[in-house]
């Protein structure tokens, strides 16, 4: 058995972690009105939006079990799949690098910035250059970073953190926007207002000179092709497309759960990811490059592949179907948590339901900073719903519930804000009512515990289960008590 | 042990369950049933959404409507492939950049020209995208992103109408743009705001008998 020596999965590192438990962190961000005013205007109109695109095509469920596929099979055999990418991509001129953890990827992408002699770099939004911190490391190494995605640039400007995967500004409106502007753009117009154009016009004129003299600059990838070895970014506003063009050194830092076998796989996922994402029936650009095109392009092509932590949720025959998002963000779009909290209570890179199952799989649930992630559900379902590969993420949650519970009890600590009880998981879920039947049971589960806070006995359903061992009490309060009191506070 | 092979190990054994492939279900639709003057108002329509700007022309008017369409242009950049007759009625004043192969054009060039006018591979009506593939008449990917303004050509014998009926007509491995609009931002709000960093002018001529 020398494959167990070879590698064991090991977590991620970088910024996939809660910074405080989730139930402590949403009740601040709960507490900030100007911020739920703005997720709730911003998240109702998508849905409507996302609908509406969804409904005009007759074959969209068919859609999404070809993309669910699709990606299954990917992760199956992501072995062959990477190996395939990589020969491809060499082939026609590209360079593979390959990183364990977020640490040895700054310092791949680092090396390159330094091998080019640049000492700063144009981004476009990506999630895995935010997952390993790769902005706060290029600083420190003395390397400028510049987002160019507005919603970025309205956070790097503002000194903020994303919130949202997909407009990661989501949390400020308009004015809040203008007022950023106006008081970090060196050269602004003093009367900017707050119209989106005007604002969108700044941003154009702030960050055109840096795009027609930048040396090098840094991507995600939305997509690999396996077998062409092709890669793909969608984005809207043509920094993505100014990026990927202009600079001679082009670096993609890209999850390796990305690759997709075939490059007919792109019909399946261009059509499910815009409308899902923006509400869209395409978003406004998107690019495809293979290697280095003679005369067209940047001439020095990279590719950094990044595990942190995907092996480690691959290892999960439960919850390995987290690495099949796409990141189109429709499930925190739809999510009743998400919007009354907002994506910092989430803590990591990742926020909303994605987040509460992508970030412990990640990191490995044991990895205290995140056990309370799972509960941050009311698991109604709508994540499921909406999700355009179908990743059923309210059974992910129950089943992190489980290890949770189990990795607290080895390390014989009681539960902070966990529910035992979700560990009836399949019956559970069959319908919300059950659910609110299991967490009524919470209170009487502490009346049943002794002095030693373990419950010996627990009533009705849920006996057959406690005979076989002992649990630590429950909290006072389960999530959805909490939840349903918030949402009566509202 | 160097990073690949640890991570292809680990991936060996995240998958010591073995899990099997399935067949892929594509049960979606292939294939049209729409007849070519579906297809056109179709891809109008979803253009206009967009505000692009949509002109459906005969071949012979091509001229006509790229003078009209530039008539405030200083400055026009073109693709070495590109039917110069498609130019020939551009005023005097506008001053033609020809971006070729050993004469290629600089940023600072580009950014100091007012439009570029390029063809287009193949487009989908059901999403309103045109994809352009770097072919001779499409050009290297600077020249229709930098200038402002793109007038784009595109032949109605090239209009599919759904995603899945463009791809055998695109070569992958081409750099591929693929262009549904203007650029945008829904950054603010979730709104659509066109205008951003691509061009914020895009005008379609949509050509009969091409
Ligand atoms: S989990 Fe599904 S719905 Fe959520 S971001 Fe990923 S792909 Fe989209």
């Amino acid at each position: 058995m020398t494959q167990v020596f070879l590698g064991m999965p090991a977590g991620g590192q970088g910024n996939l972690f809660e910074q405080e438990p989730f139930p402590k962190a949403a009740h601040r961000e709960l507490g900030n009105t100007q911020m739920r005013k703005n997720l709730r205007h911003a998240t109702h109109s998508i849905r409507d939006k996302r609908l509406k695109v969804v409904g005009e095509l007759p074959d969209w469920e068919a859609l999404r079990n070809a993309g669910s596929t699709i990606k299954n099979n990917s992760m199956a055999t992501l072995e062959e799949r990477l190996l395939e990418f990589e020969k491809n991509f060499t082939a026609r001129g590209g360079v593979v690098h390959w990183a364990r953890d977020a640490d040895e990827a700054n310092k791949i992408v680092t090396d390159l910035v330094r091998g080019t002699g640049a000492t700063e770099v144009v981004k476009v939004k990506s999630m895995a250059t935010q997952e390993i911190g790769l902005n706060e490391h290029l600083e420190s190494e003395g390397i400028d970073a510049f987002e160019t995605d507005l919603a970025e640039l309205i956070v790097q400007l503002g000194q903020d953190k994303p919130s949202h995967i997909l407009v990661p500004a989501i949390h400020k409106n308009r004015t809040e926007v203008r007022d950023i502007f106006l008081k970090e753009m060196p050269v602004v117009d003093p009367n900017l207002t707050d119209e989106p154009a005007k604002l969108a016009e700044a941003a154009r004129a702030h960050l055109r000179k840096k795009f027609l003299a930048a040396k090098v600059a840094i991507s995600g990838a939305n997509f690999a092709l396996a077998d062409t070895g092709t890669l793909g970014v969608v984005e809207s506003e043509g920094n993505g497309r100014m990026c990927l063009t202009l600079p001679e050194t082009l670096i993609t830092v890209m999850g390796i759960e990305k690759v997709l076998p075939h490059w007919e796989d792109v019909e399946v996922f261009m059509q499910l990811l815009p409308r899902s994402s923006t509400g869209e029936r395409m978003n406004p650009y998107t690019s495809l490059w293979t290697g280095v095109t003679e005369d067209d392009g940047p001439q020095n092509v990279h590719i950094v592949l990044l595990d942190n932590g995907r092996t480690r949720a691959l290892a999960d025959r439960f919850g390995r179907t987290a690495l099949n998002c796409i990141r189109c963000s429709a499930c925190m779009n739809v999510c009743p948590v998400y919007e009354r909290t907002g994506g910092h209570a989430y803590g990591s890179t990742y926020p909303g339901p994605i987040g509460a199952i992508l970030s412990p799989l990640l990191t490995g649930i044991e990895v205290e900073e995140n056990g309370s992630l799972p509960y941050a559900s009311s698991l109604c379902g709508a994540c499921y719903e909406a999700c355009p590969v179908k990743i059923n993420i309210p059974e992910i949650l129950v089943h992190l519930r489980g290890e949770d519970v189990d990795a607290k009890r080895e390390k014989h600590k009681l539960p902070t804000q966990m529910d035992l009880l979700m560990k009836g998981g399949s019956w559970a879920l069959g319908k919300g009512k059950n659910i609110g039947l299991l967490e009524k049971a919470l209170p009487l589960g502490r009346l049943a515990a002794g002095k030693d806070k373990k419950i010996k006995k627990l009533p009705g359903i849920a006996a057959g289960w406690t005979k076989s061992r002992d649990i630590p009490a429950p909290p006072n309060k389960s999530f959805r008590d909490w939840w349903s009191d918030e949402k009566e506070s509202k | 042990m160097s990073a690949k092979d640890e991570i292809l190990g680990r991936i060996r054994t995240a998958l010591a369950d073995t899990p099997v492939t399935e067949e892929v279900p594509r049960e979606y639709r292939t294939t049209s049933t729409m007849s070519q003057e579906q297809l056109i108002e179709l891809l109008v329509d979803r253009l206009v959404d967009y505000k692009a700007g949509v002109e459906v022309i005969e071949a012979e008017q091509i001229p006509e409507f790229v003078a009209s369409k530039l008539k405030d242009a200083s400055s026009v950049v073109y693709p070495q492939g590109l039917d110069a007759r498609w130019l020939s009625a551009l005023g005097s004043e506008v001053e033609l950049r020809l971006d070729a192969p050993g004469a290629r054009l600089s940023v600072a060039e580009l950014d100091a020209t007012s439009a570029v006018v390029t063809s287009s591979a193949v487009s989908v009506a059901e999403s309103g995208t045109i994809i352009l593939d770097g072919q001779p008449d499409q050009g290297r990917r600077a020249i229709s992103l930098v200038p402002d303004h793109h007038v784009c050509i595109v032949p109605v014998s090239t209009i599919v109408q759904l995603l899945p009926e463009a791809m055998p007509r695109l070569s992958i491995t081409r750099p591929l743009t693929w262009i549904s609009g203007p650029s945008a931002t829904s950054d603010i709000e979730l709104e659509r705001v066109e205008g951003v960093h691509g061009p914020r002018t895009l005008d379609v001529l949509m050509v009969r008998g091409l």
